[in-house]
């Protein structure tokens, strides 16, 4: 038989051209913007601090110490609420989109309560768990369980049968099954939902940090702005943003990684 | 080995010498699906036994049934009535011991050649080196040598076939069951995969049942076709194909092979009682 090797010609340069050409286009939008909210500042409004000073203050939290303490306490809240949530969604999504049974027993749970604001059960979680980190966590945990286990179970549901079948007449039981074809078939929808889940942790962190922390950065931005302390604010929200930037890129890597087999793209 | 070879009612009249050595046999196996308030009868009461080493056809309308029946052998379809047996022993679910082939191919498209390959291996915990020495084995006998560490998405269909060819005879079935595999190809590559697929079978003999919707490949490929007719889903004839093996282009175009095509051909699109609307797919 006659095998017409076509490898895997791929144009390297002009690829890594774009790149270069994104990442400059990046970092001109973020220079404008740096541009423009000095200008604004500049104009006197509202007090609002410029660049310069909110970077002043972001030096003075640094050398406390008290930026680092708050990040890290703010960052273990909202990775152990993610990876609880997150870890929890798959099998659950797995259970719901696998057996009817189960989903026909959960989904009502996980319709009802992705219709309630993770926020509005704060006062609750707060009478029921006391204000130590645990309803802190719970909070988190809720919001990223709740948007990525509908993505699991869309994942599962959408899983090709043939691979499935394919497996089976391979040998392959229930676990099997769900270890080696619908993990992998369901990763990419596993991994968007990931994605939201990890904004909808982000977010709700702050309120979460309503619940009489001593620290953490939305705590930090509260007591900030009993003292009117613009600054403070600030630094507290770019720390925040550029965090879930750096962990939407990670996810979004990871991503990349696990998902080069598929046609698409 | 089973029992000699029982089986009384068997109502493909036709012809047909079924060897004493019956590797799998469908004993009047049917299949309905509630359809509104009746029953749709998808496969009616057929049976059909296949010695070992054999290589059987079959062929017929859409909505005969046969892929039905196929399933049924891998274990993958339920028999509403009767039963499918491997050596004697009744056939409950899907088991290594049946290799399927789909025509959409069904491979994990996150795992290399090789890995799809040894995903059967893996689940028998074959060690290492064992799975290993068989993968590659079944890698160089459909010839995908040079392409064992590719994605699915990398290769053509033909390859891509081949690739699904190779993780069956991995885990070493003795019935190879092949639904339309090739269906999805183009007249050329089929050509060749059916060619080379031939060349497989003889140098790693299984039994195989080979379903098709082209009469061409149906004859070429079988000791027997099985021509099935739709609604209700049964066995019209079984045509023998005196043909030897290696089979080769000459024999393809062959007068011989043409009367017996020719005869398929009738059985197939020529089939009085029951559907006279259905028309080739």
């Amino acid at each position: 038989m006659a095998a017409v090797t076509t490898g895997p010609a791929r144009p390297a340069r002009p690829a890594a051209r774009r790149l270069a050409r994104t990442l400059a286009l990046n970092l001109a939008a973020v220079a404008a913007g740096l541009a423009g909210w000095a200008l604004l500042a500049g104009t006197g409004l509202q007090g609002l601090p410029g660049p310069a000073e909110v970077a002043g203050r972001a030096g003075e939290l640094l050398a406390d110490g008290t930026l680092l303490d708050d990040t890290l306490a703010s960052l273990r809240r909202v990775l152990t609420g993610f990876a609880l949530g997150t870890l929890t969604a798959v099998p659950v999504g797995f259970l719901m989109g696998w057996y009817p049974t189960a989903r026909a027993l959960l989904e009502p749970y996980v319709q009802f309560f992705r219709t309630i604001p993770p926020l509005a059960l704060i006062p609750l979680a707060i009478v029921l768990m006391g204000i130590g980190e645990v309803p802190k966590v719970f909070v988190i945990f809720l919001a990223a369980f709740l948007s990525s286990v509908v993505a699991a179970f869309q994942g599962v549901v959408d899983v090709d049968v043939t691979l499935v079948d394919a497996a089976r007449v391979l040998g392959a039981g229930d676990r099997a099954i769900f270890l080696r074809v619908v993990i992998p078939a369901a990763a990419p929808f596993i991994l968007v939902g990931m994605r939201i889940g990890l904004g909808s942790a982000w977010g709700t962190l702050v309120a979460a940090e309503l619940i009489a922390a001593q620290e953490g950065l939305g705590f930090r931005m509260q007591q900030a702005q009993l003292y009117y302390d613009l600054p403070t604010i600030f630094v507290g929200l770019i720390t925040i943003g550029v965090l879930g930037l750096a962990m939407d890129r990670l996810l979004q890597l990871a991503e990349r990684r696990l998902t080069r087999w598929q046609e698409r793209r | 080995m089973s029992t000699a070879q029982s089986n009384p009612t068997d109502p493909t009249s036709t012809t047909s010498s079924t060897s004493s050595t019956s590797k799998l046999s469908f004993r009047a196996v049917g299949r309905t699906y509630p359809v509104g308030d009746g029953l749709f009868t998808a496969l009616g009461n057929v049976s059909l036994d296949i010695a070992d080493g054999e290589f059987v056809t079959v062929v017929g309308p859409s909505g005969c049934g046969k892929s039905t029946l196929l399933g049924m052998a891998a274990g993958l379809v339920e028999p509403t009535s009767g039963r499918v047996l491997l050596d004697g022993v009744p056939v409950t679910g899907p088991g290594p011991d049946r290799g399927v082939i789909f025509q959409q191919y069904a491979l994990f498209p996150w795992l290399t050649v090789r890995r799809n390959v040894e995903f059967g291996l893996r689940l028998a915990a074959v060690p290492a080196a064992e799975r290993r020495r068989r993968a590659q084995y079944a890698i160089d006998l459909v010839g995908l040598t040079d392409f064992a560490d590719a994605l699915p998405k990398t290769l053509s269909g033909g390859m891509r076939q081949r690739c699904a060819i190779a993780r069956a005879y991995a885990v070493d079935p003795q019935v190879l069951l092949m639904d339309e595999p090739f269906g999805a190809l183009d007249a050329l590559t089929r050509v060749q995969l059916q060619n080379q697929l031939l060349d497989t079978w003889s140098r790693e003999r299984r039994t195989v049942l080979f379903i098709t919707h082209d009469v061409d490949e149906a004859v070429y490929l079988a000791r027997r076709v099985v021509v099935m007719a739709a609604r209700p889903g049964r066995i019209d004839r079984i045509v023998d194909v005196d043909l030897p093996y290696p089979r080769t282009e000459e024999i393809r175009l062959s007068a011989d092979f043409g009367r017996i095509r020719n005869e398929v051909w009738h059985a197939v699109y020529h089939q009085p009682p029951a559907t006279p609307a259905t028309r080739a797919t």
